[in-house]
């Protein structure tokens, strides 16, 4: 087929590009408000966080220096109750979600006290409260009877859960094609230009208008943002990640380092790494990473382990999103962070909002989200 | 035991017999063949319950590669019927769902 033009001007009024979690939370939340949007989504060779990652509806620690950020995540751990139910009932997919509170394990005296200041810290920079407790050995040991001797303690956030981020996926692409919105795979877009207030999308296969383009491309915004002139300053950041057999159910709360699926699968990883484009597995990190869920939980010792794998992160250089409306190009849209998991309900709610209709909320603090923080 | 097994052993040159039992029940097995091999000769089905959905499953690969042959052996829960040998006085039972884990294991 030559290469077409395929104007979609009546289709479609919002393109997404990338069909990870960031775009499909974003896609669904825009769908949701009578917009018709498309998704394109370059495919299986590119890197994908949204298929590597540990699954965790995580508060605690986050914006530790950032309360714009923390705010966020407590605000979208907040809508994420209300919007698992709605997936689950439109779908009939379960997420698996669960939100009981959640624990990071410290190994060390020091660790868990250098973890404490900070949430102390915390609490004294949010007015209205900064829910945490930090745990000693034995009161730990009363939640979970299963953590090792070795372990100092452990802080607790009540607002932490964990949810199968592969049926989060699953459940947001189902209930957003069934409002009418379209996903195209093995489109890689390779060029956004901004013409007469619209945007035009080059792939292999044709050219895509939208009025609007939102960027949710993860690793691939760097380039595509450019274009639209956002600065973007994202990288990548290694994750390894194993999975042991499933075993029967244990352990109540997900951790930091290590959490039971529902299914009973045991996955462990929290390894950060700095290594560019390689989404590889090494023995010595995989090595490391299974001897502290050993030491955090002795009786692992006798799980098998079943596989593992390697994702990138995709890091800003405070680790904070970006969610910017382009000034040059009014229409062209940002979108990215490296806690996918957690702000999908965030996404799906107030950002799809503000994308769709302006006017963004203020409990967004959007200002604080804009990539000129690190123009310095 | 049951004895609907449709898996029939070929004529193959002299070999010593073994006994082995699969849950509470003696059978006699070839040296040298693998567990999954006698299961499946015994008729013993399913040899495993999946931790899902429980449903039933049987030796399907018997190369070591699709882990649907997991039984308890010799007490060591979630073991590939398929990679281990006959040993007489081996016992074999049908592994339940998931495992438990206690960090007890040998
Ligand atoms: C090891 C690890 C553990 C993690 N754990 C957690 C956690 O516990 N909790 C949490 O909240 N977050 C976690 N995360 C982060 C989370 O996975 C990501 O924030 C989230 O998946 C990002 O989604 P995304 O859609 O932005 O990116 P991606 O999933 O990378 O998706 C980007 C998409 O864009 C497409 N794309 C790229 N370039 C183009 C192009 N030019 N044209 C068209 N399409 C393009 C790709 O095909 C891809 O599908 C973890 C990440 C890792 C790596
Ligand atoms: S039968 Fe497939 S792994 Fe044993």
């Amino acid at each position: 087929m030559a290469a077409g033009i395929r104007t979609s001007r009546n289709g479609s009024d919002v393109a997404v590009v990338g069909g990870g979690l960031v775009g499909l939370a974003v896609a669904l939340g825009i769908q949701e408000k009578g917009q018709q949007v498309t998704i394109y989504d370059e495919g299986d060779i590119a890197f994908r966080a949204s298929r590597g990652n540990f699954g965790l509806v995580w508060v605690q620690g986050k914006g530790d220096s950032y309360p714009a950020y923390a705010n966020l995540s407590r605000l979208s751990a907040r809508l994420w109750g209300d919007m698992a139910a709605s997936l689950e009932e439109s779908t009939g997919i379960d997420l698996q979600l669960s939100q009981k509170g959640g624990l990071f394990v410290c190994l060390s005296e020091s660790e868990l006290s250098q973890r404490a200041n900070m949430l102390d810290q915390m609490a004294a920079n949010h007015s209205e409260g900064y829910p945490f407790e930090v745990l000693d050995h034995q009161q730990l040991k009363e939640m979970v009877p299963e953590i090792g001797p070795e372990v100092a303690g452990a802080t607790w956030g009540p607002e932490d859960g964990h949810v199968n981020p592969l049926y989060l996926m699953r459940a947001l692409l189902k209930r957003f094609t069934s409002l009418g919105g379209k996903l195209i795979n093995s489109a890689a877009i390779n060029s956004v230009q901004p013409i007469n207030g619209q945007f035009h999308l080059h792939s292999a296969d044709g050219r895509y208008v939208s009025d609007k383009v939102v960027l949710a491309a993860g690793l691939g915004n760097k380039k595509l943002a450019s274009m639209v002139g956002i600065e973007a300053p994202i990288f990548p950041n290694r994750g390894q990640v194993l999975i042991a057999e499933r075993v029967k159910h244990f352990l109540d709360y997900p951790t930091g380092h290590v959490r039971q699926t529902a299914e009973g699968t045991i996955q462990c990883g929290d390894s950060k790494e700095d290594v560019g484009f390689d989404s590889g597995t090494t023995t010595d990190v995989i090595a490391d990473i299974a001897r502290r869920a050993v030491t955090m939980f002795p009786l692992l010792k006798d799980v098998r382990l079943i596989r593992s794998w390697g994702a990138l992160r995709i890091m800003t250089p405070d680790g904070h999103p970006i969610y910017q409306q382009s000034e040059e190009f009014p229409g062209a849209f940002l979108v990215t962070c490296h806690s996918g998991v957690t702000l999908a309900a965030a996404h799906a709610g107030p950002i799809a909002d503000w994308i769709a209709e302006g006017n963004p909320d203020p409990v967004l603090n959007l200002e604080k989200f804009h990539a000129n923080r690190f123009q310095v | 035991m049951p004895t609907d097994s449709r898996f029939n052993r070929l004529p193959v040159s002299e070999k010593g017999l073994v006994s082995i039992c699969i849950e509470g029940q003696t059978i006699t097995a070839l040296e040298g063949e693998s567990v999954a091999a006698a299961v499946l000769q015994a008729g013993v089905r399913p040899s495993r319950t999946t931790p899902v959905t429980d449903s039933g499953r049987a030796p399907f690969c018997m190369m070591g590669v699709c882990f649907d042959c997991l039984m308890e052996i010799d007490g060591k829960p979630n073991t590939q019927a398929c990679m281990t040998e006959v040993r007489d006085g081996m016992v074999v039972n049908i592994q339940r769902g998931a495992r438990q884990v206690l960090g007890d294991d040998l």
